[in-house]
């Protein structure tokens, strides 16, 4: 067992723990957090209710549990991966009984107190357990076709069931994160050649599965990729959605167009302002400057991440920290890119700017995670 | 699992290079991202602002107010007054029934109107006006001001509206608006913006609509930002519009009234023109309808009434109808012949009752014939025989030049609508439209305004001004616009020998001023005031030989819709002519009994620009007058009430 590699004389215990914190990354959350309560004050009218005073208390419920997670020792995390792993998967079957159904899909468990997505915990577990195993895996069994497999298994099933809910962004997220992971973890090139060519013909049937019985997406999801390669054929109605994201975007120029001065998202031309298109109000507010400045931010917790996974020694938190890295990546490169017209708008948020608490808790529960390989990291 | 340091390293060194391999795709994917948003952001920024100036400004459109218009004298013939409806914003009443029902007992309310509006309030977003209630009156709308804390959401709004206070007086001359519809916005090929104003009134006939353009006057606008769903949050800036421009009539609207008391319910038509510059002081046609009631909408049962009357009150007889002149004609018949030097004015013809043309016998209205007969013994007493006689000699070419010289067949320039050109036929044209060549015969009709030969009463005007004056003297209806005079049309002399003209006027004086004549009933007393004019008769059906046989049937006895044609044109005075004047009365059997007595009152009226002295009358027909004159006396008082309360 690898905690038998730690010394108990370098790894840091007790309170002295929040001493080896990877404090930047703390501070860039925080920054980003801090961009979010802005434009959530901004878009309420300049008001920190509905939005802005919520959301910061979550931040703080984020930053508690994200100390919480970092204090307990990365090993155990570990042996936790796939118990993490079932308990998700079993709480995606759940959802598929008894989840609030919202905006056409079955997504959500009320909790009472807060509404949970299991595909949000999923995003984490999966990860984690892909670490776990390559971590487990023999390195020269890597690409053996059996040990490749195995992960794609624990890929599949998830995705498969996300995909019914049916939630097509995060279908793709955890798909792409997946493999991203088998990358990571050294799998040979050729299976990827082999998966790109695969899913270039599973695309050209998804399309020609349309309008035939076995359709594979709902018409919904159709009409939105429609209206992606096209909005201008469709301007008022789903098209509507992302020509005025577009304008919003656009319309901001150089430095914008003054704080709460953005017209399209004050005069709510622009569709779900404080949520998937938040960043088009930062954008139209602040301009290329503004945008840019969060974009940094976003892309300078990716570097500390990747730093932080090549300073670790730890096979496990290296793959755990990219992997986290990786989640982040793509959920604020999936957004951006939707609501600058480059892909289909498939509902994913912008992460910790974002309105919305699930996403938040999961995000920070698993930065959490890689302040705990941080600080347990071999020396 | 215990690795070996060797294995250690190989996983550590895998990693790296997996890692930075997918660090550099990252950080490429977010470069790409910059890149699209310095795109949008600097090089497009401008498109998009545009873009989103236009989603958030909207242009709103002030009606302009509409030009009103009035007579010569500056009296108002069409004037537009505040007219009330009440509105109703869903979001501000709570409970849009409840609203309603209190409503309902202050103003009367349409259950079908209510209906409709509840619907559209349904319908659209929760914070437009929808109206709930329109023309209601002042005092409505000061009981819902009143009560205005018991109706949240309930808003009384005022426009203007078009009124004719004359009603149906100046109808077929003004015309009437209404409401733009899909057919006016079709005539044009750019439509003004402002025609999309919901209600927006625009000209639909006669002069409204003829002067438009003019009366209209210019839309302003205002710029409202608005938000996603229409709501506006603001007012940017405003330019106020301009009002149409006025325009003053050549009518006097006392003499139009008075002529229409005087046609009563006659389906009839008169036209009084000015000598010196042409000047229309009255066009009327009677029956007629009232335009306010289109101006509202009209309802179908009013429109069924208008439309089923078979003296036509929708019909504007005076310029629209033509009808065949009848022995008004004669004087063209005449003065082609001298023109053409074919006859003289004293030369004399025989009438013996008939002349047989081409195997046909024409008759003339008196069996037994005329004896001799002179030009101004035959103009008199309207002899038809001295005209078949003379239109044989000068033939119908000439015949038709001299019509057309005098103004008939022509579409006289007036903003009316439906303004007709009559029929003044040629040989060329029966080979065109009848296929057929021209006939003795058809000259022989011609020469007394029989057969093809057709004129409105503005042409039988014009006819008139121009033997009187000698000039091509047109007709004038608009005299100015928004202040600025239009150019008179007294015309340039016809070139027609004046001594034949003088003969010709002679003879017309002797119609309705010489014992034989066969207006002599309908003269004037009063010595400087006497006109000079002509009977007709035209008939709108065919004597049969076998009605002839046996005895020409008595118009009374005929059913309304088969009787002659009464006509009678004139001017006065006789010794310096100042207008001219053509009457028609439909079926109303003869010229000189139905048409000469309303030519005689109308230039009396006209020429002392008031009621006249009763002494200018004959003694039998002064009774009548004075009742006429103080029936008239007594709308004038009304009018001028209604009028000033108003104000």
């Amino acid at each position: 067992m690898s905690y038998l590699e730690y010394t108990v004389k370098t790894t840091p215990s007790g309170w002295r723990k929040v001493l080896y914190f990877n404090w930047s990354i703390v501070v860039l959350l925080t920054a980003v957090a801090g961009v979010g309560f802005l434009m959530l004050y901004s878009v309420a009218g300049g008001s920190l209710s509905p939005w802005a005073e919520p959301q910061m208390k979550r931040y703080i419920l984020g930053l508690i549990v994200m100390f919480v997670v970092a204090l307990v020792p990365i090993w155990i995390w570990r042996n936790m991966a796939f118990v993490a792993y079932l308990g998700a998967f079993a709480l995606l079957v759940a959802v598929e009984f008894i989840g609030s159904v919202g905006m056409g899909a079955q997504r959500w468990i009320d909790l009472g107190f807060m509404q949970l997505q299991p595909s949000e915990l999923m995003k984490i577990a999966l990860v984690m357990a892909l670490a776990a195993y390559y971590d487990w895996l023999p390195l020269k069994k890597t690409s053996r076709p059996f040990w490749v497999l195995l992960p794609i298994v624990l890929i599949i099933l998830p995705t498969g069931l996300v995909l019914t809910q049916p939630d097509l962004g995060t279908a793709i997220l955890l798909l792409i994160a997946g493999g991203l992971m088998m990358f990571l973890a050294g799998v040979h090139w050729a299976y990827f050649g082999l998966v790109i060519a695969a899913g270039a013909a599973g695309i050209s049937t998804i399309f020609k599965s349309r309008g035939t019985d076995w359709q594979l997406l709902k018409d919904y999801q159709f009409r939105r990729i429609d209206t992606f390669l096209d909005p201008s054929t469709d301007p008022l109605g789903a098209g509507y959605h992302i020509t005025q994201a577009k304008i919003a975007m656009g319309s901001g120029g150089w430095t914008g167009r003054g704080f709460m001065q953005g017209t399209q998202s004050r005069l709510n031309f622009l569709p779900e302002k404080h949520t998937d298109f938040i960043f088009n109000t930062l954008a139209e507010e602040f301009g290329f400057v503004g945008g840019m400045s969060l974009l940094a931010l976003y892309v300078l917790v990716l570097v500390f991440c990747i730093v932080a996974a090549l300073q670790n020694r730890d096979r496990f938190s290296s793959l755990l920290i990219l992997g986290v890295g990786l989640t982040f990546f793509l959920f604020f490169a999936v957004n951006m890119s939707m609501v600058m017209g480059l892909a289909p708008v498939v509902g994913v948020p912008l992460p910790l700017v974002s309105y919305g608490g699930s996403a938040m808790l999961v995000l920070m529960a698993a930065f959490g995670l890689v302040q705990s390989a941080h600080i347990h990291r071999p020396r | 699992m215990k690795r070996t340091a060797k294995e250690k390293s190989e996983s550590w060194a895998r990693i790296t290079r997996r890692g930075l391999i997918l660090g550099g795709v990252q950080l490429g994917f977010a470069s790409a991202l910059a890149m699209r948003m310095r795109y949008m952001q600097v090089d497009q920024a401008d498109e998009f602002r545009l873009l989103a100036e236009e989603n958030r400004i909207n242009l709103r459109l002030i009606p302009p107010s509409r030009g009103q218009i009035f007579d010569r004298e500056g009296r108002v013939i069409a004037a537009n007054e505040p007219a009330y409806r009440i509105t109703m914003v869903r979001e501000e009443a709570d409970d849009v029934d409840a609203v309603l029902d209190r409503l309902a007992q202050l103003v009367s309310l349409d259950p079908d109107e209510i209906e409709r509006a509840k619907a559209e309030m349904a319908r659209s977003a929760p914070f437009l006006p929808v109206s709930v209630a329109d023309r209601v009156t002042w005092d409505e709308v000061s009981r819902v001001a009143v009560n205005a804390p018991a109706l949240p959401g309930i808003t009384p709004e005022v426009g203007l509206s078009r009124i004719y206070p004359h009603r149906e007086t100046f109808a077929h001359v003004v015309g009437y608006v209404g409401p733009v519809s899909e057919r006016d916005l079709a005539r044009y090929e750019e439509p003004e913006p402002v025609l999309r104003i919901p209600r927006f009134q625009i000209g639909k006939v006669g002069v409204e609509r003829n002067y438009e353009e003019q009366l209209r006057g210019r839309a302003g606008a205002k710029r409202v930002e608005v938000n996603a769903v229409g709501r506006v949050m603001r007012e940017l800036d405003r330019r106020e519009g301009e009002a149409g421009s006025d325009v003053q009539l050549t009518i006097d609207v006392e003499l139009q009234n008075y002529i229409r008391a005087r046609l009563g319910e006659e389906s009839a038509s008169v036209v009084v023109m000015d000598l010196a510059e042409g000047d229309l002081t009255a066009i009327a046609s009677s029956p007629s309808y009232d335009p306010n009631k289109f101006v509202r909408g009209i309802s179908v049962a009013d429109y069924g009434i208008y439309r089923d009357n078979i003296r036509r009150p929708l019909a504007s007889k005076a310029v629209q109808d033509a009808y065949p002149p009848g022995s008004t004609f004669k004087m063209i018949t005449a003065l082609a012949a001298m023109d053409a030097g074919v006859v003289s004015p004293s030369e004399t013809v025989w009438c013996p009752g008939h002349l047989t043309v081409g195997g046909r016998r024409f008759h003339c209205w008196k069996r037994a014939g005329h004896g001799w007969m002179n030009l101004e013994q035959s103009l008199r007493e309207s002899c038809d025989v001295y005209y078949y006689d003379l239109a044989l000699k000068v033939g119908i070419e000439k015949i038709a030049e001299t019509a057309r010289r005098l103004g008939l067949g022509e579409v006289h320039d007036i903003p009316m609508s439906a303004v007709t050109d009559g029929l003044i036929p040629d040989k060329d044209w029966k080979r065109i439209n009848r296929g057929a060549g021209w006939v003795i015969g058809d000259t022989v009709n011609a020469s007394i305004g029989q057969g093809f030969v057709l004129s409105s009463p503005l042409q039988q005007a014009v006819m008139s001004a121009r033997l009187a004056t000698g000039r091509s003297i047109s007709p004038r209806l608009v005299k100015s616009v928004d202040g600025v005079e239009t150019p008179g049309r007294p015309g340039e002399d016809l070139g027609f020998n004046e001594a034949h003209l003088a003969r010709l006027r002679e003879a017309m004086f002797s119609v309705s001023n010489n014992r034989r004549g066969t207006a002599y009933g309908s003269r004037i007393i009063d010595d400087a005031m006497r006109m000079a004019g002509k009977t007709g008769t035209s008939q709108v059906r065919n004597i049969t030989a076998a009605e002839r046989a046996r005895g020409v049937v008595r118009n009374e006895d005929l059913p309304w819709n088969r009787r002659d044609h009464a006509l009678f044109v004139n001017f006065a005075p006789y010794e310096a002519p100042r207008i001219a004047v053509s009457v028609v009365v439909e079926h109303g059997g003869g010229g000189s009994s139905a048409a000469a007595p309303i030519a005689r009152d109308v230039t009396l009226q006209a020429l002392f620009g008031g009621d006249p002295p009763l002494e200018a009358y004959p003694t039998k027909d002064r009774d009548r007058i004075r009742e006429l004159q103080e029936r008239l006396a007594a709308e004038r008082e009304e009018r001028l009430k209604s009028a000033q309360s108003r104000a």
